[in-house]
């Protein structure tokens, strides 16, 4: 198996940037998220031979884009459609790892992940742990786009990270925007661990940032603060922390002043940087756009109440998705939106 | 394949021989028409028999005859229920385009003839059950016009109340099981209804529709099994319209031939743009399935639109080869010819069914817009049982919290 170090020739890794400072790069250029993750995989590829992509018209450059020009550039063997079979598709990901290679799947939406849901759980995720570490799918990387679009419907929107953060063995992963993406996914890539890396799919095109052109990676399990504050940490990930932000920019209209943290990775995840950050405040609100029973959110309360019981002025805030299936028409009313960011922020201040 | 030599997509065959009833030499033999009057009339119960396009290819049974048997007044059904089809399609189709359809939405022209054939054969008893390419097949189960274009624009008029959307279209009174997302889920679905069907002991049987890109699921080789070991009156319908999204058949399987992919079950291969193929073809699996148990039918169709309406649908295929489907099998002109060869109605008056059936769907667009959104409240309606139901949180989890009526 490749280990670790010699992956770190490949690629520097970044330690904690702020959003807006350099990476320390030769040269970057605003790009979207898709083309970011475009870039990142076709450095997987081009920096290990045995390295593969596949999924579902993948070859085509998939519905996203993602994989635009990459079966030109490095062969149809390499990257490949597979037939529309998903428990298949991460079943022979978790085969083509064991091999030693790194095996980089696309699931079409995050939505058409539960027919492999079996496969992920209870073959990739214990692989290494029931061989007594002889066997491991460490190469797999499983990506799919995931959460709402504004009008995507039952099975175009949902979720899905916290059946997952459920899951020893695994690591889950999800960017907040193209710089963040280009270095989470390579980092993943190149983890020997198995991985579900969750796209934010709403912000595919709409995300444009400074992207360096290089091989960088960001690390995993280290959250980042994205904005310093003294009266309340807020925490979430992907898509979600736009939401946040706005919600802190009028928040500090208000003059309350938040502190917003992108968890990055989920699992297993930096509970240090958060209690940190709630030892500050003595306030914390978490935001997903799951349902929020049984959310990622209750983990991370969970947690820190553990941890910071004696420090907390306020009950923790966990604004979310509502309990009820991914809605059609009710989209605006079940989503976490800024204003019910706000109040929120509001009643945990005021406590 | 054709004479000529040259090439062309195996999806075109020429369908015209078997359409002239009488200027070729070997209608006698094809017997396109055997029974024919002059003056038949369009409501006539007259007996007619046709010839299948192509013959019904079989695997491990004996397939039934080309010979359909139809009435004057069968065949003018069909052209009306094909034409309505069309019509609410595209109009479907404008809707989205000015974003009066949310969601995804998946058009079926080009495919009626499966929808308007399978019906033909059987009875609203019988279950039908199918993916998310579903608005027809609930307008051929008896639905309305105005309940699906306000299923579409999500308004309480809808035939899930607008909760659905375009891929969620359901008839329950009326044995349609409903549209499903996610690619293979219905297929073991419609197994269980099957076994349902077996105990009530009243001779239905259950359709179940797939695509050819679900045809890659294992949940259908599961099913399959489930079905043959337990002989079910399950047919499974393999609507092969040659591609699953961008992917064309044999991209993503190594035998396209899906007739004959049940192995152990019995299938059969039907012109899907043949509407009195289907008919047959169902008419025989529905006899077969009650008798011996599963049977897979595969249905040779096309999708003239894009996979969704993010698809224009030409990436991947050629115009040509659209158009060329278009010219050669379409199954609303298929009809139409049968109807004038036998001087059942004449070309206006077909004309004038389809301006009937763009008034009727204009009409319906028009009722449907009126028909309101839902109330928010029913964001937390239906996922449990009433009065069985837990509490439903909002924002705060304390005060934003709803108890599921
Ligand atoms: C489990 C799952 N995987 C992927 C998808 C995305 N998807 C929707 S339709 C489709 C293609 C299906 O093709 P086919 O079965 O041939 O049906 P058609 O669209 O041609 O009617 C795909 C890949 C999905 N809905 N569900
Ligand atoms: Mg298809």
């Amino acid at each position: 198996m490749r280990s670790i170090t010699m992956v770190q020739k490949l690629g520097k890794v970044l330690t904690n940037t702020r959003r807006f400072s350099s990476a320390n790069s030769i040269s970057s250029k605003p790009i979207n998220l898709f083309s970011a993750i475009n870039q990142a995989l076709d450095l997987a590829l081009d920096t290990d031979p045995r390295s593969y992509i596949f999924g579902e018209d993948v070859r085509f450059g998939g519905v996203f884009r993602c994989t635009m020009g990459l079966a030109d550039k490095y062969g149809k063997h390499r990257v490949f459609n597979t037939p529309l079979c998903e428990q298949g598709i991460v079943g022979f990901g978790i085969g083509l790892a064991a091999m030693g290679n790194r095996a980089i799947a696309e699931i079409q939406f995050a939505d058409y992940i539960f027919p492999a849901f079996d496969q992920i759980v209870n073959e990739a995720a214990k692989f290494r742990y029931r061989s007594g570490n002889q066997f491991n799918c460490g190469g797999l990387t499983v990506r799919a786009p995931y959460g709402a679009v504004g009008h995507g419907g039952h099975y175009h929107s949902q979720s899905p990270e916290a059946f997952f953060c459920h899951v020893p063995g695994l690591k889950v992963v999800i960017p907040r925007g193209p710089k963040q993406a280009k270095g989470l996914l390579l980092s993943c890539i190149r983890d020997p661990n198995p991985i579900v890396f969750f796209e934010p799919k709403w912000l595919y095109r709409l995300a444009v940032e400074e992207v360096p052109e290089d091989d960088y990676m960001f690390p995993l399990s280290q959250a980042e603060v994205i904005r310093e504050g003294s009266d309340i940490t807020l925490v979430g990930w992907g898509a979600q922390l736009q939401v946040m932000e706005q919600a802190c920019v009028d928040a500090a209209q208000e003059g309350i002043s938040c502190e917003l943290i992108d968890l990055r990775t989920l699992v297993p995840w930096d509970k240090e940087t958060v209690e940190a950050s709630v030892r500050k405040t003595g306030r914390l609100l978490v935001s997903h756009e799951a349902p929020i029973t049984g959310g990622f959110g209750a983990e991370i309360s969970a947690s820190i109440v553990e941890r910071c019981f004696l420090r907390l002025e306020a009950p923790i805030a966990r604004v979310c998705g509502l309990d009820t299936p991914f809605p059609l028409v009710f989209e605006p009313f079940y989503m976490p939106t800024k204003n019910k960011i706000l109040d929120a922020i509001k009643a945990t201040v005021n406590y | 394949m054709n004479p000529s030599g040259a090439v062309r997509s195996k999806l075109l065959r020429p369908l015209a021989m078997a359409l002239t009833p009488s200027s070729s030499p070997y209608s006698a033999t094809l017997g396109s028409i055997v029974s024919r009057r002059n003056f038949a009339s369009s409501s006539s119960d007259e007996v007619l028999t046709i010839e299948t396009s192509v013959p019904f290819t079989s695997h491990k049974c004996e397939p039934p005859s080309r010979s359909v048997q139809t009435t004057p007044k069968e065949l003018m059904g069909f052209f009306q229920d094909m034409a309505l089809m069309r019509r609410m399609e595209i109009a479907a189709d404008s809707l989205y385009k000015a974003k009066l359809i949310r969601g995804f939405c998946h058009l079926y022209d080009g495919q009626e003839a499966v929808a308007v054939g399978m019906e033909a054969a059987i009875t609203r008893k019988d279950c039908i059950i199918t993916a998310y390419r579903d608005h027809c097949i609930y307008l051929g189960r008896g639905g309305t016009l105005v309940e699906s274009f306000a299923e579409l624009m999500g308004r309480t008029g809808g035939c899930s109340k607008g909760k659905g959307g375009s891929m969620h279209f359901y008839k329950k009174e009326n044995g349609f099981y409903g549209g499903h997302g996610i690619v293979g889920a219905q297929i073991p679905l419609g197994c269980g209804l099957a076994f349902g069907q077996k105990y009530t002991k009243d001779e239905t049987v259950t359709f179940t529709l797939y695509g050819d890109g679900a045809a890659n699921q294992g949940q259908l080789f599961e099913a399959l099994n489930i079905a043959a070991l337990w002989d079910l009156p399950a047919i499974l319908v393999c609507e092969n319209n040659h591609y699953g999204m961008g992917t064309a058949e044999w991209r993503a399987a190594k035998s396209p031939a899906y007739y004959k992919r049940g192995d152990y079950v019995p299938g059969l291969k039907v012109d899907g743009m043949d509407v009195l193929a289907v008919k047959q073809a169902c008419l025989f699996a529905k006899e077969h399935a009650l008798k011996n148990g599963p049977i897979i039918l595969e249905m040779d169709t096309y999708r003239y639109h894009g996979h969704s309406m993010s698809d224009p649908g030409s990436t991947y295929r050629t115009r040509d080869e659209i158009s060329g489907v278009r010219q050669e099998r379409d199954p609303l002109e298929r009809v139409r010819k049968l109807i004038l060869g036998n001087d059942i109605a004449t070309v206006a008056e077909l004309k004038d069914i389809e301006k009937q059936a763009k008034k009727e769907v204009d009409e319906a667009i028009a009722k449907a817009k009126e028909s309101p959104m839902p109330d928010p409240s029913g964001l937390f309606s239906d996922v449990y049982v009433k009065g069985y139901g837990t509490e439903a949180f909002g924002a705060d989890r304390k005060e934003v919290k709803s108890v599921l009526p």
